[in-house]
């Protein structure tokens, strides 16, 4: 038997006064990830139709490799962060709430490095 | 794990069927969900077929009618029977509503009705909120001020000020938009619910209040407000016709307005 109260169950650890900067940074993610994805179309147009060197040559001009770099960044960091809401959303129980949670930052922290270090490798050996 | 199909005890089966008296020409059917908790039966759904002629406009109309004439045993919550009070709450052809606003002759065919979704079941229409109760008395509502109140006078406040109560002041806490926001329906334990948050909000923009950076505080959670993802349920079912979704934007703006601001 339970004896607590509906306002102690309610109440529960208290607010976590924070949530904010999350939220905010999806909404940022989004908004910055509009302009850069026009680079990202070009590159994959390129990537398919031009030749190597041609592409290579592209991606290797400073603005280009900045905003293929800063898509990269945004666009991993803006999934982490929906998947995470996702996963808060849909996984009750805390265990597997915060392994997944873990994984999933985990997994997109890699991507993001191995995707930079693609582009670095590009631009600096070609 | 948010839950995707009913448990077993939960599973509806066919009820009864009551026929309109002999005689009547302008029959509706009415679907209504019933449940005893005493009888250890599944819920069931029994038809009742109403002679409109002698039946008043409204849903609740048909609802008391069915309890007065058909069957006594029909349990729901009903006080004002004008959308003052939010008691007669109610899943009314697929979409939470006060029963005692909803003119029958707005729906075609059969009426399908049922207790607010995804809520303990007390008995046959009637949803158990006293959770959602609690998480109204948790956030406070009533004006926290350290100043005292004027000792010859009412706390003031410009005819702009108390403008900006108008739509949310309205609310009559009947619960239907907590109980069609999805979010609410997974993370209830946590999450406050539409309903809750637009309560939190007009407290906030009460000019006469002076503890909205403790409100903010204790808002600001991933999951008392921040399940909320905009999917407009709340603002698509209010009877009152009011805004949520709005005043819990209104809430994040001024939780970013805080940080950045």
């Amino acid at each position: 038997m339970d004896y607590r109260t509906p306002l102690s169950r309610v109440r529960g650890l208290g607010s976590a006064k924070s949530g904010t900067a999350h939220w905010w940074m999806q909404r940022v993610t989004a908004v910055v990830l509009i302009p850069l994805s026009f680079w990202l179309v070009y590159f994959l147009g390129l990537s398919v139709t031009a030749p190597y060197q041609q592409t290579v040559d592209w991606l290797a001009s400073p603005v280009n490799a900045v905003c293929i770099a800063a898509w990269i960044v945004a666009v991993f960091y803006h999934a982490a962060l929906g998947l995470q809401v996702v996963i808060e959303d849909y996984v009750a129980a805390e265990g597997p709430k915060i392994i997944s949670i873990w994984v999933v930052n985990l997994a997109f922290l890699f991507l993001a490095i191995a995707a930079l270090l693609a582009v670095f490798r590009v631009v600096s050996i070609g | 794990m948010a839950e995707f199909t009913l448990p077993k005890n939960s599973v509806l089966i066919e009820g009864k069927t009551f026929k309109a008296p002999v005689g009547a020409t302008h029959i509706r059917r009415f679907e209504v969900y019933r449940w005893d908790p005493e009888s250890g039966e599944n819920p069931r759904i029994d038809a009742f077929e109403l002679d409109m002629d002698s039946c008043g406009p409204m849903v609740l109309d048909a609802i008391l009618k069915i309890k007065n004439e058909i069957d006594s045993s029909l349990t729901f919550r009903r006080s004002c029977r004008e959308g003052v009070c939010g008691s007669c709450a109610m899943t009314i052809n697929g979409k939470n509503s006060l029963a005692c606003t909803k003119a029958i002759d707005s729906y075609s065919g059969t009426i399908k009705i049922y207790p607010l979704p995804h809520m303990p079941v007390v008995k046959d229409l009637v949803a158990d909120l006293t959770h959602f109760y609690a998480q109204y008395a948790s956030i406070k509502p009533w004006i926290e001020s350290q100043t005292p109140a004027p000792a010859d006078s009412e706390r003031l406040q410009s005819k702009e000020d108390r403008e900006k109560l108008d739509g949310l002041y309205d609310c009559v806490l009947c619960a239907c938009c907590s109980t069609s926001c999805p979010s609410y329906w997974w993370n209830s334990e946590r999450y406050l619910g539409p309903a809750v948050l637009l309560q939190a909000y007009r407290w906030l923009v009460d000019s006469r209040d002076e503890s909205t950076g403790e409100r903010l505080d204790e808002l600001e959670d991933p999951f008392k407000l921040y399940r909320c993802h905009t999917i407009m349920n709340c603002t698509d079912t209010c009877p009152k016709g009011l805004n949520p979704a709005k005043a819990i934007a209104e809430t994040k703006k001024m939780l970013v307005q805080r940080k950045l601001g």
